[in-house]
Order: C-alpha cells, then sequence, then structure tokens
C-alpha cells in the first residue's frame, strides 16, 4: 500500500514536463540588501530584481528558491536548483566547483565592524559568515576566526560582546552601521577581495551559462546594471 | 494584510505590532506550526508500522527474516541521527532519481555522476524541474517524513519486540492447547496484550519524536525553528518593519509551544494507559481491579 502510494506520488510529481524549462534561482535570502525575505515572505532585494531583469532578457521562465548558505553549492551540483544569486564571490577556489557568469557587481570592499573603532583586528576575535571569502581572509590574518551560518548572527555576536569585530562585505554592513545609533562603527582599513559577485552554475549547464552571461553584458551596454547597483546599494557604490 | 498597515513606518505601539505580527511572513511562520503538528501527525503512525514489521521480522522462526529485522533496528540505533538524516535524505533522492533515470531515459550517453554533480537526464527529475514550487516543497517534507518513520520506526521496533516478549508465555500456551493456530494465538492473545507493555517506550519515544521535530530544519523544510531565526533576528531599513535581534522572544515562544505540547501528550498518554491495563495482569491491572 505504502509503495503503491510512493509510485503515485512520484508519478505525479514527475509527470507534466512540457513546455520551456523552468529555471531554478537559488539564493540565500538573509543578506540584505543583496537577497533577503521581504515582509510578505518573498525573496526581495538587489539579486531578486537583478535576477528578474535577467531572466526577461533571456527569455526565461525563473522561480526563486532559498536555501542554507552553508550548502549552497552541493545543492547546485546535485540540482536542487539551476543557478546561484546569492551575493556570491568570484574566487578561483569556488571556480574548480562550479561555473561563474561575468561579474555583475564589480570588485566591491570588505571592512570590518566593530563597537569601537579601534577593536583589535589583527589579535583579536572576528566574526564571519562560514564560507564566505571574508572567514578565508580572517583565517590568514591571524585573528581568531568566529564562524557563524548566517551574516545576522556574526554582527549579534560582536554586539553581544562574544566578538571583537565583524568582517564581512561593506555593503552588507553599512546600513547596519548606519542604523545602529553609534553603536557600531567601521574599523581599520577596507580590504578587496574577490573578482566580483557573479551567478554560480554547474560546470555541466554551459548553454545556460552563456544566456546569463550575455544577459549580464547587455545589461551593463545600457546602463541599467549601474543604475540598479546605485539604487539598492547606494550612491557611494563602486559601478562599471 | 490589512489597509491601515499600508505604511508602517507611521504607526507605533500596538498598531505597530499588531500590523508585524500579521505579515505575510508571519503567516508563514503560523502554517509552519501546522508543519510540524502534521509531520507528527503522518510520523507516528507510519513510524509505528515500521517498527511493528521490524519486531515481527526479528521473531521470526525464518533466519534470514529474523536478521533483516534485527539489523534494521540494531543500525539505525547505533547510528547517530543527524548522520542519518542527512545521509538518507540525500541518498533517498538520488537512489530514485536514478531508477527514474535507468526507466526513462535508457538512451543518456553523459555519466550521472560528473564530478561532484549529480544529473540525472530531465524528465527523471523529482519533481520535475518545471513543476511548481510547492510540489519540491511537498517532496522534500515527503523525504523528511521516511526519513523520521525509518529512524523512529527502529526504535518502535525494539520497544514492539521487547513489549512482545513480556507477554507471559503461558497465555501463548493456553491459546495453543485450545487449538489456535500461531497466527490466532499472535492476533487474538500476544498483540491485544503486548500494548501495555510497550506503552511506556512508546510514550516515551513520542515525547522523543516531538523533540526531534526541529530536526526538519536541518532538511531545508522551513518549520518553525527556521522562521524563528529569520524573524528574530535584526532587521535594518531594508524591511518595512525595522527592529533588533528579537531571537530571544521568538525562541521563547517555540519553548511554550513545545512545553504545550509535551503537557498535552502527557494528559493523553495518561488516559490511554489507564484505558490499556483494564483486565491485564499487570501491577497497574491489579491495582484497578482491586479499587472496582
Amino acid at each position: 500500500m505504502t509503495r503503491l502510494v510512493i509510485a503515485a506520488a512520484v508519478l505525479a510529481l514527475s509527470t507534466g514536463l512540457a513546455a520551456a524549462q523552468t529555471v531554478r534561482m537559488g539564493t540565500e535570502g538573509a543578506y540584505p540588501p543583496y537577497n533577503f525575505i521581504n515582509d510578505a515572505g518573498e525573496v526581495d532585494g538587489f539579486e531578486r530584481e537583478l535576477g528578474d531583469e535577467l531572466c526577461t532578457r533571456a527569455g526565461l521562465t525563473c522561480e526563486w528558491v532559498t536555501t542554507d548558505w552553508d550548502s549552497i553549492i552541493p545543492n547546485l551540483q546535485s540540482g536542487n536548483y539551476d543557478t546561484i544569486i546569492a551575493g556570491m564571490s568570484i574566487t578561483e577556489e569556488r571556480g574548480k566547483v562550479i561555473d561563474f557568469t561575468q561579474n555583475y557587481i564589480p570588485p566591491a570592499a570588505s571592512a570590518y565592524a566593530a563597537l569601537s573603532p579601534d577593536a583589535d583586528l589583527k589579535g583579536g576575535v572576528i566574526a564571519a559568515q562560514v564560507g564566505t571569502i571574508q572567514a578565508g581572509f580572517v583565517a590568514e590574518s591571524g585573528a581568531t576566526l568566529l564562524e557563524f551560518a548566517t551574516p545576522d548572527e556574526t554582527v549579534a555576536a560582536v554586539r553581544n560582546g562574544e566578538a571583537d569585530a565583524v568582517f564581512a562585505d561593506k555593503d552588507y554592513l553599512a546600513p547596519i552601521v548606519a542604523e545602529s545609533g553609534g553603536e557600531l562603527s567601521f574599523a581599520g582599513t577596507d580590504i578587496q577581495l574577490g573578482g566580483g559577485v557573479g551567478m554560480g552554475l554547474r560546470k555541466s549547464d554551459t548553454e545556460l551559462k552563456a544566456k546569463f552571461d550575455a544577459a549580464i553584458q547587455s545589461m551593463k551596454d545600457d546602463g541599467t546594471l549601474n543604475a540598479m547597483i546605485l539604487k539598492w546599494f547606494g550612491a557611494e557604490a563602486t559601478t562599471f | 494584510m490589512f489597509s491601515a498597515c499600508a505604511d508602517p513606518s507611521s504607526l507605533d505601539g500596538l498598531a505597530w505590532l499588531g500590523c508585524y505580527l500579521t505579515t505575510g511572513k508571519h503567516i508563514d511562520f503560523y502554517w509552519s506550526f501546522l508543519t510540524v503538528l502534521v509531520l507528527l501527525a503522518v510520523t507516528a503512525p507510519v513510524a509505528l508500522a515500521f517498527g511493528f514489521g521490524g519486531a515481527m521480522a526479528a521473531r521470526s522462526p525464518v533466519l534470514p527474516l529474523r536478521l533483516v529485522g534485527k539489523g534494521y533496528a540494531a543500525m539505525v540505533r547505533g547510528i547517530p541521527d543527524i548522520v542519518f538524516f542527512l545521509f538518507f535524505v540525500i541518498a533517498l533522492d538520488q537512489g530514485l532519481e536514478w531508477m527514474l533515470h535507468q526507466a526513462r531515459c535508457p538512451d543518456w550517453t553523459d555519466p550521472i555522476r560528473q564530478g561532484l554533480e549529480f544529473r540525472v537526464c530531465p524528465e527523471a527529475k523529482i519533481p520535475s524541474g518545471n513543476a511548481a514550487q510547492i510540489w519540491h516543497r511537498l517532496y522534500g517534507f515527503g523525504l523528511a517524513v521516511v526519513t523520521f518513520a525509518i529512524v523512529f520506526g527502529a526504535f518502535a521496533a525494539n520497544v514492539l519486540y521487547g513489549a512482545m516478549q513480556a507477554v507471559p508465555k503461558a497465555q501463548l500456551e493456553t491459546g495453543e492447547s485450545f487449538g489456535m493456530s500461531q497466527r490466532q494465538v499472535f492476533h487474538r492473545i500476544l498483540v491485544p496484550q503486548m500494548w501495555v507493555y510497550a506503552l511506556p517506550g512508546l510514550s516515551n519515544l513520542w515525547m522523543i519524536l516531538i523533540k526531534a521535530t526541529p530536526l526538519l530544519f536541518l532538511l531545508g523544510v522551513q518549520d518553525i525553528v527556521y522562521w524563528a531565526r529569520e524573524l528574530g533576528g535584526s532587521k535594518t531599513s531594508a524591511f518595512d518593519y525595522p527592529h533588533p535581534d528579537w531571537r530571544l522572544y521568538y525562541f521563547l515562544g517555540l519553548l511554550v509551544f513545545y512545553l504545550c505540547m509535551t503537557r498535552a501528550s502527557e494528559i493523553v498518554l495518561g488516559r490511554l494507559t489507564q484505558r490499556l491495563t483494564r483486565g491485564q495482569a499487570t501491577l497497574a491491572g491489579n491495582a484497578r481491579r482491586k479499587a472496582a
């Protein structure tokens, strides 16, 4: 009986393969203003707007899926979704396991935020999100690395004194520092990491990658991408 | 949701809170409580069935069947739950897709495993790439239910096996001397009497199952723990309702929910014990007989 039910369910789920292929866009949904889940419970942010525009230009039907940052690459490889569009910096190390489109955000600064501007960045405890280029950087800088699963927890760790500073994309930290009412401030100097942010795809999906590459290029050419970056990251953001 | 909530930044106090607690995101949070209850409602009977099958197999006079029954219980009980959860969901998913791939795409020439990628033909994807998000959710939930059932079924098998052994031998032999077959003895004497011995162990399992539901979060199902963390995290003005870190309050809410679940279960299980001990040759049964 159970087997029958399972068989029926599997059939029901796997039928209805017609029409155009839907592209499933995988994102984290916890990294404002890049991507976050808004108060209506939907994926929102810079990458939502960008992704929808890219899909329109490439003539694709897209659907948004959220997943934990931790498992975002393995889930792409096992086919749970078709692209990663989650503020992921293009690095050589990631390039070995997945392919990246050309960048849609130019190489941007990472920054430290702390309770005081003279926090100990070299020998102290620095919080960073697990599996990010910032975490890799902290590990090599000599400071003690404290990793968290979500970006929000890294900031909370600084607020409650568990860590001396948090190291993350400056675009992520800027609104948090600005709205902290003087509690948090940037410390040390900004650091350039990675080769910009791009979309991640399976290495075998060369066709899809070409489509997105072309769409990103067309947005760079007509200036809409720069306008979108300024809209979400503020007037001081780096543009192309 | 309400027209009064159109501009959250102009609200304050209770009006703000009222609007905040009825955002689409909060409605998703409230629904996720139902997800947990449905998981419990579906998993418990399925796990019990797995356990019953396992216990019967472990008692079987046929050696291979006995080995399967005992092996199942020993294997699942010996492996940490989390390892089993993480392994089994991936293995089940890839196994199903692999089988469908063999059936539907015999002409496919590309290897399924390319480096770290697992790539079956589009017709073999479950659910299909075009399916609405709800099917992906349901499929994920289904995998979780099966995994829960297998893990808790093994524990239940052990409890039921013990309970079956605890029914006095003399009772079974009496049945046989009345001319009942093995089947009849099992159905008419063993099974009705074993529940009272199984109940303490099973009620314990039920409590553990309630407590284990946050593992759904590990499996990528958006359960109450996921939403509590998501909603509780500090929010900047990118959101309509900015607020500082409120995870403490959300997790406190979960704590109350789980405590209420436990209390309700205790009451129901207490009543069940009362019913099952009636007329039984156990301490509790004797006490009831004398009191009556």
